[in-house]
Parts: C-alpha cells; sequence; structure tokens
C-alpha cells in the first residue's frame, strides 16, 4: 500500500496552524479576561473603579476581598449581607484559578493561592508587563493610579488588555 | 366598606407614587425631621463646604463630583461619575436604596459620620432644583 506521506503530513500541519490561531484568537491571545457579565456585580463593583475581571485573581483572593469590605483599600465598601454574598460566589466562580480558565494561568504564576493576593497590580505578571511604564505617567493626571487601567487600555471594559490597543501619555 | 377603604388606599398610593420616587423620598426624609422643610441653598453649601471630620483627601462633595453640578466627577480611581444635577441625569436620585447607599458611603468618607435626614433632604432638593 502507498502511503501519501507528503499530504498527510501538509495537511497536519495545517490543521495545527489552525488550531494555534482558533485558539488564540478565542482566547485573545493571553491579553483577554472575560469582563464581569452579571449586571449586580458591574453595578457594585464598577461604580468607583472599573469592574475588575473576576479572571484576575485566584478564589481565595475575592473570598478574602468579600470578607473585607468594610475596609476596601481603606474604603468601606461593605454592602448587605445577600448582595455581598451573591457578589462572592460569582467572582470565585469566575475566578482565574476556576476550571476552564487557562489564559489566566500566566498571570498566577509566582503566586502562592493561599497568600490570597488583594492587589492585581502586584501580581508579578503585571508587574513585569507594566516594567517599561515610566513613573511619570503613573502620576499623569488622567491616570493617577494603576488601579485605572482604562487610562490607557482603551478596551479594558471590554476585557482587551493587548498592547496594540493603549493609550500613550505624554 | 372594606372596598371603599382598599380603593381609597390605592388612590392615595397611587397619587404618592405619581409623584415620583424623588418626591416620595424627599417625603419620607421630611417625615423624620421636625423642620420647616428643605432648601436648596442649605443644600448647596453641603455639597460645597469643607468638612474636617472626614478623609484628608474627600473633605466636600465637590473633591468626587466636581465644583459643576452639572458637569461629571471623577472619583480617586479615575473613573467618571455622571453629573450629580437631574437636569444632566435625569435617572439619577430614582432608586430609594440606592440613594441611601451612597448618602451613607459618601458622606462617612467626606463628613466622618452618616447624614442627617435634614441634610439628605436639603441636598436632594439643590440636586434636583439643579
Amino acid at each position: 500500500m502507498n502511503i501519501p506521506y507528503r499530504p498527510l503530513a501538509l495537511g497536519f500541519i495545517a490543521l495545527v496552524f489552525s488550531v494555534l490561531v482558533l485558539e488564540r484568537a478565542q482566547a485573545g491571545g493571553s491579553h483577554f479576561y472575560a469582563p464581569v457579565a452579571d449586571p449586580v456585580v458591574k453595578e457594585e463593583c464598577g461604580s468607583c473603579h472599573l469592574a475588575f475581571a473576576p479572571s484576575m485573581l485566584p478564589a481565595s483572593s475575592w473570598q478574602r476581598m468579600m470578607g473585607e469590605l468594610k475596609n476596601h483599600f481603606g474604603d468601606d465598601a461593605s454592602l448587605d449581607a445577600d448582595t455581598t454574598a451573591k457578589i462572592a460566589r460569582y467572582l470565585t466562580a469566575n475566578a482565574a484559578d476556576a476550571s476552564g480558565r487557562r489564559y489566566s494561568g500566566k498571570l498566577l504564576k509566582g503566586v502562592a493561592l493561599s497568600s490570597a493576593p488583594q492587589r492585581i497590580t502586584e501580581l508579578p505578571k503585571w508587574v513585569r508587563e507594566h516594567r517599561k511604564v515610566p513613573d511619570w505617567e503613573w502620576r499623569h493626571k488622567d491616570v493617577r493610579t494603576k488601579a485605572n487601567c482604562v487610562a490607557c487600555h482603551a478596551d479594558a471594559e471590554q476585557g482587551y488588555y493587548d498592547e496594540h490597543s493603549i493609550t500613550a501619555r505624554k | 366598606m372594606k372596598n371603599a377603604i382598599a380603593i381609597t388606599l390605592a388612590m392615595l398610593l397611587s397619587t404618592a407614587s405619581s409623584a415620583g420616587p424623588r418626591e416620595d423620598q424627599l417625603a419620607q426624609y421630611a417625615a423624620a425631621t421636625k423642620s420647616a422643610g428643605f432648601s436648596a441653598a442649605r443644600g448647596q453649601t453641603l455639597h460645597t463646604q469643607n468638612f474636617a471630620g472626614g478623609k484628608p483627601d474627600t473633605p466636600a462633595c465637590t473633591s468626587c463630583h466636581g465644583k459643576d453640578v452639572r458637569g461629571a466627577g471623577r472619583t480617586p480611581v479615575g473613573k467618571a461619575i455622571e453629573a450629580v444635577a437631574v437636569s444632566v441625569t435625569p435617572t439619577r436620585y430614582t432608586d430609594p436604596a440606592k440613594v441611601e447607599k451612597w448618602f451613607k458611603r459618601n458622606c462617612n468618607e467626606v463628613l466622618g459620620r452618616e447624614c442627617t435626614p435634614q441634610e439628605k433632604g436639603d441636598w436632594l432638593t439643590y440636586m434636583i432644583a439643579q
């Protein structure tokens, strides 16, 4: 029997290539973090700051945060018990270490889940990705804080943090 | 007779709600105070004045909401806040629970205490007039 090695190999290469491309497109590379879809979570977590994607922190972090709303980075952000529980459920169910969220894996590299980190901006991957941003740009009047993702990432609300969509300051 | 009472009650309730949620809320604040009413001028003073009891970063309502009640404000994290004046943001103050939630949070931040029903009524009266 004569096996057509060449066409088979070519076909295989094409298949692998499209799988890789499609997977990247689906996840938006490693720079897509699905935005909050729940209206209550969006309202309660998105009034003062961007409703940060739940996949940016592990479940342990969200649990700790929702238990300490009375001192939320210096502010009292406490809510009634029902709303707090509902939000905690959503955040932990969609956390970075929840199943099927591989694109958040890199963000958790070097992070001890038991340490329940509270600041996304202190995760090793975040720090590495932003190492070239100069000090003056953080202090810019339209930026002012590292929590202000949309100041530079124009599509952050939609979950995209690619380098192409960055607004540079002057 | 029972029916008549029910109908009267229903009519009373429906006129109360047709006045709008903002008016209902003002009526509730009024019921909680023994004063002669609310004043937009006092509300304006409350909105613009500096307080020492709250957080140093936010001495006044205007610290985040901006000096112009018809303009957008900005949270300390940089997120835009819709204008506080009803004329610019007509959807504002129509959900009583939301109004109470933000009075509680913001008064604690700025004044270092909760606001009184009188203060809330004055402030709301000012914003409705703007």
